[in-house]
C-alpha cells in the first residue's frame, strides 16, 4: 500500500515537473527559434545563449503583482489559470514515454486524455467570461466554437487508429506499432491508403486545439489584443502560458502514439525513450516553424477547413478503414 | 466571405479600437460600433497625435518650415520634402539643376520602396505573421543605410532643399543603389513565394474590404487605394512634376477593389521604383546639385501655389498661399491617408472584425500624418 | 468539385513551399548585432547634435554672428558674445567672442538648418547617438564647455 503511494507520489512529480520544465524551456525554444527563422539570435543576455531566460522570466512573473480589475468575475477569474494548467499536467499521467517509463497505464488512456483536452476550452471561457473585457469575451466565444470544430475530425481520425489497433491503451497502440518506420500507423497503408493524409488532419488539428499559430484565434494579438488573457498579469498570465506549452507537449506526445510508433526506432534498433523524445521534439520544432511562417487564419476560414475539408476527409478516411478491416 | 448578415442596431455595443492598439499602428481610435463580431459602424477619431504643422508654417520662414515635412509621414519622409520644395520653388521661381532633380527622384523612389516595406511588413504582421516584417526590414536597412550616407539620418531626411538638394552624392551611392536592385528583385521573389501566394493569406484577402471607385471618388482617396479600385490615377503620370516624364514605367491598375488588389499595387510598385531608379542611374549627369542664384531669403510673390506629387501613400499636396512675407500666409497640406481612412466607416460596415483590421491595414495608416 | 480538390492541392502547395523559404532562412548567417556589446560605425555624415569646432589655438572657430540661431526652426540655440579689443598687425580691432553657447536638445530636431547657415565653419555634428536619459538637465549642452572638456 505504502509503495503505491509512494510510486503515485512519485509519478505526480514527475509529471509535474517535465510539464513545467518543458514549459518553462519550450518558451526558450520558440524565442531561439523564431530568432533563428527571422535571421537573428534571439534571447542572448542571460547566460550562455540565453539559456538562463526561463527561470528569470519566472522570477519576474512571479515576482509581479497579481491585478484583479475591478467588477470581474472573481471566482471564474481565478479559476481559469489553473483550469488551464491543470488538465495538461494530468494527461501526462498516462502518457508512456516508453513501454516501461509510464506513470499509470490505463486501458482508456487516450479517451482520459481527450476528456481532459476539452475541459482546456474551458478554462478559455471561464477566463473570457469572468474578465469582464469585450476583447477577451470575444476571444473566448471564438476558442469554444474552435475547439468544437476541430474535437470532431480530431476524434474521428483517433477512432480510425483505435479500430485499427483495436484498443484505447496508449502502449497498446504504441507497442502495436514496434517495428520499423513502415509499421506506424502513419504508413499503414494496407489498413487504409489515406493513412498520411489522416495524419495531417490530426496534426493540423492538434495545432488547432492548441490554439497554436496559424489557428490562434484565441489570442490574435492585432485584432483582441491579448485575447482570453488581456486581463491577466503575474502568474495568471504565466500558467495560461505554461498550460499551452504543457498542451504542445501532450500533442506532439499523442501524434508521436498514434502516428508514429511511439518509442520505437524508425529501423527497428534500440527503441527506448531517448527516441520518442526525438519524435516529440521535432514535431514541436515543426510547430514553431509553422508558427513563424504563416499568417493568422480568420475564424470563418478556420471553420470551412474544418467542416468543409477535415472532417469529410476524416470520415471517409473512417469508412475505408472499416470496410477495409471487414474485408480483410 | 460569408454571406452579409442582417445587422441590428439595438444590440449594439461599443468597442474602442485604440487610442492604443495592435492594429493601429499609432495612436488612432476607432470607435466601432460592435453586433456580435460584426462591426456596424466605425467612426474614426482623431486628434492624439495633433501637433499643428499646418500653423506651425505660417510662423515658420520657408527654409524653417522644412523639417517638420518629415515628421508627417516619417516612412516617406522624401516625398513630403519634395513636394515642398516643389512648391516653394514654384512660388519663388527657383531653377533647379538636373542633376540634382535626379538625384531627388532617386531619393525619393528608394524612400517609396523602404515605405512599402514598412507596410509589407506591418500588414502580415496585422494579419499574424510576423516573419516576413523581419526578412522586410532586413532589405529596408539596405535603403537606409544608403540613404544615412547620403543624407546623414535615417528616418527624417530633411535632405532638398529648395533649389536642389543638401548635398550631392558619392561612388558609394551608386554603387551602393546598383547592388540594392538586384538585391531587392530577389527579395521581391521570395515575397511573392512566401507571402504573396500562400492561402491563408489570398482567403484573408481576396474579396474582403471592397472598396469601389465611387467611394474613393467620394472620399477623395488616392494612391494604393484607388488604383486597386480601377482608377488609374497616379501624379507622376497624370500631372508629371520633376522628371518623372522622363522615366519609363507603369501604373499598376486592378480593378479587384479588395484588400488583395492593394496588396498587389504595392508590392508592383516596388518593381516600378526600381526601375525608375536603374534609369535615373544611367541617365543621371554631372554637374552643380544648387542653382547659382538664389535667394538668400525666400519671398515668394504673392499668391496662391498648389503642387501635388505622389507620396508613398496618394496624392500628397500642399497649397502655399504667400502674401510676399517671410512666412507663409496660410499653408494647407493634404494628405493622403487622412482621406484613404474616411472611406473606412462606409466601407467595413458589416464585416468582422478580423476582417477589418486586416483592411486597415490595406489602406496603410500612417497616423501623424492622417492627424498632423 | 474539381476546383475543391485543386485548391487543397495548390493551397498545400503554397504552406509547403512558405516552409521551405523559412527553413533556407533558419540555416543562415544572422544580420543583427548584439547592440550593447557591437555597435556600427556612424556614417561620415551622420547628424547627430552640434559641437563647436575649434581653431588651431583650441578657441572656438565661432565668431558669434547669430547666423545659427536665427536659421534654427525650434528655437534651440542660444549664445551669447561679449566684443574684446584685439591687437592685429598693430592696430585695435573690435572682435565678438563666444561668452557661452547653449543648445536645448529637448527641442532639437536635427534638422541641420543651424550647420548650413554658418559661414565660418564653426558647428558640425557630432556622432554620438547615446543620448538617453532621465533627466531634462542632461540635454541643454553647454557647448563651450565640451569644447574646452575635449581639450582637456
Amino acid at each position: 500500500m505504502s509503495l503505491t503511494l509512494i510510486n503515485v507520489l512519485f509519478a505526480v512529480v514527475a509529471a509535474i515537473g517535465f510539464a513545467a520544465l518543458n514549459a518553462a524551456y519550450l518558451v526558450w525554444c520558440e524565442r531561439k527559434g523564431a530568432g533563428f527563422f527571422q535571421r537573428r539570435p534571439g534571447p542572448m543576455e542571460n547566460g550562455p545563449w540565453g539559456l538562463l531566460q526561463p527561470p528569470v522570466d519566472g522570477i519576474k512573473l512571479m515576482t509581479k503583482q497579481l491585478v484583479i480589475p475591478g467588477g470581474v468575475d472573481k471566482a471564474l477569474f481565478m479559476v481559469a489559470p489553473v483550469l488551464a494548467m491543470f488538465p495538461a499536467i494530468m494527461s501526462f499521467v498516462t502518457i508512456p514515454f516508453s513501454e516501461n517509463i509510464v506513470a499509470q497505464n490505463m486501458n482508456i488512456g487516450v479517451l482520459m486524455i481527450f476528456a481532459f483536452a476539452s475541459m482546456g476550452s474551458m478554462a478559455i471561457l471561464f477566463a473570457g467570461w469572468g474578465s469582464r473585457n469585450k476583447y477577451a469575451l470575444m476571444s473566448s466565444v471564438r476558442g469554444v466554437s474552435q475547439a468544437i470544430a476541430y474535437e470532431v475530425p480530431m476524434l474521428i481520425t483517433v477512432i480510425t487508429i483505435v479500430m485499427i489497433t483495436g484498443s484505447m491503451d496508449l502502449r497498446a497502440i504504441a507497442l502495436d506499432q514496434s517495428g520499423g518506420f513502415w509499421q506506424w500507423n502513419i504508413l499503414a497503408l494496407t489498413k487504409s491508403p489515406l493513412m498520411p493524409v489522416s495524419f495531417l488532419i490530426f496534426f493540423v488539428c492538434t495545432l488547432a486545439e492548441t490554439n497554436r499559430a496559424p489557428f490562434d484565434l484565441g489570442e490574435a494579438e492585432s485584432e483582441l489584443v491579448a485575447g482570453f488573457h488581456t486581463e491577466y498579469s503575474s502568474m495568471g498570465f504565466g500558467l495560461f502560458f505554461m498550460g499551452e506549452y504543457a498542451n504542445i507537449v501532450i500533442g506532439s506526445c499523442l501524434t508521436t502514439l498514434l502516428f508514429l510508433g511511439g518509442w520505437g526506432c524508425p529501423f527497428g534498433l534500440f527503441p527506448g525513450v531517448w527516441w520518442f523524445l526525438l519524435k516529440i521534439y521535432l514535431l514541436i520544432f515543426t510547430f514553431i516553424w509553422i508558427r513563424w511562417t504563416f499568417p493568422r487564419t480568420t475564424i470563418y476560414g478556420l471553420l470551412n477547413l474544418s467542416w468543409k475539408i477535415l472532417i469529410p476527409f476524416s470520415l471517409f478516411n473512417l469508412l475505408l478503414t472499416a470496410g477495409l478491416l471487414k474485408v480483410f | 466571405m460569408s454571406d452579409p448578415i442582417q445587422l441590428r442596431s439595438d444590440e449594439t455595443f461599443t468597442l474602442n479600437v485604440g487610442p492604443q492598439h495592435p492594429a493601429t499602428h499609432g495612436v488612432l481610435r476607432v470607435k466601432m460600433e460592435m453586433d456580435g463580431e460584426y462591426i456596424f459602424s466605425a467612426e474614426t477619431v482623431l486628434g492624439y497625435i495633433h501637433r499643428m504643422h499646418e500653423k506651425m508654417g505660417e510662423n515658420r520662414t520657408y527654409a524653417q518650415y522644412l523639417p517638420n515635412l518629415g515628421r508627417l509621414d516619417y516612412l516617406s519622409a522624401m516625398a513630403y520634402n519634395h513636394g515642398y520644395v516643389l512648391a516653394v520653388e514654384k512660388a519663388a521661381s527657383i531653377e533647379v539643376p538636373e542633376r540634382a532633380e535626379y538625384i531627388r527622384v532617386l531619393t525619393v523612389e528608394l524612400n517609396r520602396i523602404s515605405s512599402h516595406l514598412v507596410w509589407f511588413g506591418a500588414f502580415i504582421m496585422d494579419l499574424g505573421g510576423f516573419t516576413p516584417l523581419m526578412y522586410a526590414f532586413d532589405d529596408r536597412e539596405a535603403i537606409l543605410d544608403i540613404l544615412e550616407a547620403v543624407t546623414g539620418s535615417r528616418l527624417t531626411y530633411c535632405y532638398h532643399r529648395f533649389g536642389g538638394v543638401y548635398n550631392d552624392v558619392d561612388d558609394d551611392f551608386i554603387e551602393g543603389t546598383k547592388a540594392f536592385i538586384p538585391r531587392m528583385r530577389k527579395a521581391l521573389k521570395t515575397y511573392e513565394d512566401l507571402v504573396t501566394k500562400n492561402i491563408i493569406l489570398m482567403k484573408r484577402l481576396k474579396g474582403i474590404g471592397p472598396v469601389s471607385a465611387e467611394m474613393c471618388r467620394k472620399y477623395g482617396a488616392t494612391g494604393p487605394v484607388a488604383r486597386a479600385s480601377g482608377i488609374n490615377f497616379d501624379v507622376r503620370k497624370n500631372e508629371p512634376y520633376s522628371l518623372y516624364n522622363e522615366f519609363d514605367f507603369d501604373v499598376p491598375v486592378y480593378n479587384e477593389c479588395d484588400s488583395y488588389a492593394r496588396y498587389m499595387v504595392r508590392m508592383e510598385e516596388m518593381e516600378q521604383s526600381l526601375r525608375i531608379i536603374e534609369q535615373a542611374l544611367a541617365k543621371m549627369p554631372e554637374g552643380p546639385i544648387m542653382p547659382k542664384k538664389k535667394p538668400k531669403i525666400i519671398k515668394p510673390p504673392a499668391g496662391d501655389y498648389y503642387q501635388a506629387v505622389e507620396a508613398a501613400r496618394g496624392s500628397f499636396g500642399i497649397r502655399i498661399v504667400s502674401d510676399g512675407g517671410k512666412n507663409a500666409y496660410r499653408l494647407k497640406l493634404r494628405s493622403p491617408t487622412y482621406s484613404n481612412m474616411h472611406l473606412f466607416d462606409e466601407a467595413c460596415r458589416g464585416m468582422l472584425i478580423a476582417d477589418a483590421l486586416a483592411f486597415m491595414g490595406s489602406i496603410d495608416l500612417v497616423i501623424p500624418e492622417m492627424d498632423r | 468539385m474539381s476546383g475543391y480538390f485543386s485548391e487543397i492541392i495548390s493551397g498545400g502547395k503554397s504552406l509547403v513551399v512558405g516552409m521551405s523559404i523559412t527553413l533556407k532562412e533558419f540555416f543562415k548567417p544572422k544580420v543583427t548585432l548584439q547592440y550593447p556589446h557591437q555597435t556600427v560605425k556612424m556614417a561620415e555624415r551622420f547628424r547627430g547634435h552640434i559641437e563647436l569646432i575649434e581653431n588651431e589655438s583650441g578657441e572656438p572657430n565661432c565668431v558669434a554672428c547669430g547666423m545659427c540661431q536665427r536659421a534654427c526652426p525650434s528655437g534651440c540655440i542660444s549664445l551669447t558674445s561679449k566684443s574684446v579689443e584685439i591687437e592685429v598687425e598693430g592696430k585695435t580691432k573690435k572682435k565678438k567672442v563666444l561668452t557661452s553657447y547653449d543648445l536645448n536638445f529637448t527641442t532639437c530636431s536635427l534638422c541641420g538648418s543651424c550647420v548650413e547657415s554658418c559661414n565660418f565653419d564653426a558647428i558640425c555634428y557630432s556622432k554620438e547617438y547615446n543620448l538617453a536619459s532621465t533627466r531634462k538637465e542632461d540635454f541643454h549642452f553647454d557647448l563651450l564647455k565640451r569644447l574646452k572638456e575635449r581639450n582637456s
